[in-house]
């Protein structure tokens, strides 16, 4: 039997997915497990598996078209099998919204002539800059707008540019009174057509003044989407405490001592345990806060924000409570050079029920994160630092690390976040707790 | 110009007719001594006797059948089917036979018959004689249907099918027989296959026939206070289907709703939808939406049936909803 292979959901407000590059070929073999694709979501560029083995029949959309989540990319089959002609749904190509990465080029490269013959085919328009001149500024590819059909029919007529007009409808449907409207209120500034990458001369020559318009790639787009949403919809409160890192960090070296270059616990995966076990104790804070309802989560999953390139991914340590330290540091590590190489599993950036922020390494003392919803709080962890302390009266030297929680208000209050940071101070300051 | 009821308006047609042409009979279960179920032909057995009154066995395939033997030897009978749901014991007689006779013989026979059949639900009489079955009679060449919404159409359209050279199918609404609505003095005749505005609007097309029409004249009033002006246009025959004003409503308002109380899958209103996008296609300014009975048997439970039929705030819902 042949088996579909559809655009996978990678997150839960995931609509559609931009076939970035087909790994396999049509006539391959594949086997369950493999890559067979690289799909760019709004959070990363993550590899598709194949769900099948056999050979792969037919591949469904070209590279650079957006799918809707759910519509089948490519049939895997036996080399005899006789396949349906499934006519691939949403095979149109959109303005591709890449940064200058080498990479990124050269796929732009590939779609383009790709799409400019597709268009070529479609419709008697202007023909778009096939060649990926350096001044990509040709792209001017349109995606199918959203307009009734008689106000497509009116813009033809009266010559107006409908994405130059706001719909009204539902879904931003551009419908008639929106024509008319514009009509009658003259030229218009607004233009809602996807925005090409725009890289005038002035870019080229360099120490000039002029500002330079970058154009923000899906993760960046994502990123600016959610933090807004979070910041306007989520009341946020922090509380900061003061850790005691001087057995922490004695135990650490010792640990370390036994462990291999690239096996190395770090201070942070030390944080993720305590941070885990805390939550145990606190369910509250390890919950989603839903309308009416908080939900609060069966199992308690890590997500550690990773600075990538061009923006931040969150990778989720899973069932962290339960694993053993060494475990844990292996997972996070995995997860941080997929993610920092571009390349994330579906599975390794979503269903996290707190994250950890770290930014001990740049030599921070204290910052305050933003909750990345659904989830009820983050933890801003900075560094830990050998500074003058008093203990017994005297002023001696020790390790010492501040972190502060940011939590949504509508759930906890600032109370249980104290607590919170209290117990998690039990197992920063006595580390072995979390080792047994 | 008089005012009366849908049954007066129907029991007028049926004796206007059968004063003008002696060939015209009425034949069907408690027709003559009862008066008929819904006491359309009270009266009539006194007046015409048993040879044009003629009560019938409980057998709808014989009632049809012997009606089509009249209809081919130069009769005029009007068949009455105490409710449309009956009609499938004689589905083949009316879906099969009568429209077909005068095309597969050569025109050598003609089928000047009339089936009566009282269509509709809302009166808890269960889910298999509650039924409004009239598009799958309506799919079929040959046999005109006719389904009227107001007193008026009711007594013209029903002349003009007695005196239809082809069978017709006439379709009236359980629950609209009280309906008052004026009538012309005199006679008067309606001809079958077209589409009326029953009233006029700008913002709306409502399409609707039967016991829609009745519906969609009172949302009609409901959104008016809301300055929504509807348009309704009636399509009284199902077949042949007149879409003339349809579309010129259309053209004109840009959306529709289309009402009916059958079943939306394979309906009236996925035909007249249908139509509109294929007819004026780029003078839709936004999907049309049908309202129909919900795809269920229909409950007997009094509000279990009323929940599952369509209302009038079904249609104020689906106006607003077409108008976003």
């Amino acid at each position: 039997m042949a088996e579909t292979i559809s655009m996978p959901k990678l997150g839960f407000d995931m609509a559609e997915g931009t076939l970035v590059r087909w790994v396999k070929n049509e006539g391959e073999n594949v086997n369950k497990g493999d890559v067979l694709a690289e799909i760019e979501t709004d959070k990363a560029t993550v590899e598709v598996e194949s769900s099948a083995s056999g050979v792969v029949r037919k591949l469904l959309v070209q590279e650079g078209s957006v799918v809707p989540v759910g519509d089948p990319i490519a049939v895997v089959g036996s080399a005899d099998e006789k396949i349906e002609e499934t006519p691939a749904k949403a095979v149109e190509p959109k303005t591709e919204k890449k940064t200058d990465e080498a990479k990124g080029e050269e796929i732009k490269a590939e779609t383009e002539e790709e799409r400019g013959k597709k268009k070529e085919e479609a419709a008697p328009q202007p023909k778009p800059e096939a060649a990926p001149a350096p001044e990509a500024a040709a792209l001017t590819e349109e995606g199918p707008i959203k307009a009734s059909p008689l106000a497509k029919k009116i813009a033809r007529d009266k010559n107006v540019d409908l994405w130059q007009v706001q719909g009204s409808g539902p879904g931003g449907r551009v419908v008639r009174k929106d024509v008319e409207a514009a009509l009658s209120a003259g030229p218009q500034t607004t233009d809602r057509r996807p925005q090409a990458v725009v890289r005038g001369p002035s870019s080229m020559v360099t120490a000039t003044a002029e500002d330079e318009t970058v154009q923000l790639t899906k993760l960046r787009q994502a990123i600016a989407r959610r933090m807004t949403e979070s910041t306007t919809s989520v009341p946020h409160f922090y509380v900061t405490h003061e850790y005691k890192m001087d057995a922490l960090m004695a135990m650490r070296r010792q640990i370390n001592e036994y462990l291999g270059e690239d096996e190395k616990i770090s201070v942070n995966d030390f944080i993720i345990k305590g941070v885990a076990l805390t939550l145990r104790e606190f369910p509250n804070l390890n919950a989603s806060f839903a309308g009416d309802k908080v939900i609060r989560h069966g199992a308690v999953n890590v997500g550690v924000a990773v600075a990538v390139e061009g923006g931040l991914l969150t990778v989720v340590n899973r069932n962290t409570d339960q694993q053993p330290l060494r475990a844990l540091s292996a997972d996070v590590k995995r997860m941080v050079a997929g993610a920092r190489a571009g390349k994330v599993k579906p599975d390794d950036i979503q269903g996290s029920t707190f994250s950890i922020s770290n930014m001990g390494m740049f030599d921070v003392e204290n910052f305050a994160a933003i909750i990345n919803p659904p989830e009820a709080g983050i933890l801003a962890v900075g560094s830990a630092r050998e500074v003058p302390v008093v203990e017994d009266g005297e002023v001696r030297v020790g390790w010492r690390m501040k972190a502060t929680i940011s939590v949504d208000h509508r759930v906890s209050d600032g109370a249980e976040a104290a607590q919170f940071m209290q117990k998690l101070a039990e197992f920063l300051e006595n580390p072995v707790r979390m080792l047994v | 110009m008089a005012k009366i009821t849908m049954r007066e308006a129907i029991s007028q047609a049926l004796m206007e007719e059968m004063d003008r042409d002696p060939a015209v009979f009425i034949l069907g279960e408690e027709v003559g001594v009862w008066g008929g179920t819904y006491a359309v032909t009270k009266g009539f057995y006194d007046k015409y006797g048993p040879d044009r009154i003629m009560d019938t066995p409980i057998a709808e395939n014989a009632i049809v059948g012997a009606a089509i033997g009249a209809a081919m030897v130069g009769q005029r009978p009007i068949a009455e089917l105490m409710t449309i749901n009956f009609a499938f014991s004689a589905m083949d007689y009316i879906v099969n036979q009568a429209p077909k006779l005068h095309y597969m013989f050569g025109g050598q026979f003609r089928v000047p018959l009339v089936i009566r059949a009282v269509g509709g639900g809302g009166r808890q009489l269960g889910a298999t004689h509650s039924q409004t079955p009239d598009a799958i009679f309506a799919h079929f060449p040959g046999l005109k249907v006719v389904s009227p919404g107001t007193p008026e159409d009711a007594k013209g359209l029903l002349k003009s099918s007695i005196r239809s050279d082809d069978p017709v199918l006439f379709i009236e609404h359980a629950t609209m027989y009280q309906v008052r609505g004026e009538v012309p003095d005199g006679e008067y005749l309606i001809p079958i296959g077209q589409s009326k505005v029953q009233r006029a609007g700008r913002d709306v097309t409502v399409v609707t026939y039967s016991k829609g029409l009745e519906l969609s004249m009172k949302a009609a009033e409901e959104l008016a206070k809301d300055g929504i002006e509807a348009e309704i246009v009636d399509l009284r025959t199902l077949r042949p289907l007149d879409m003339g004003p349809v579309l010129e409503s259309f053209r004109k308002t840009n959306r529709a709703v289309i009402v009916e109380e059958g079943w939306k899958s394979y309906g009236v209103g996925s035909e007249v939808g249908s139509r509109i996008y294929e007819e004026a296609f780029d003078y839709v300014d936004a999907p049309i939406i049908r309202v129909a009975q919900k795809e269920v048997p229909l409950p007997y439970n009094r509000t279990l049936e009323q929940a599952a039929l369509p209302q009038v705030p079904d249609i104020v819902a689906a106006v607003k909803e077409v108008l976003k």
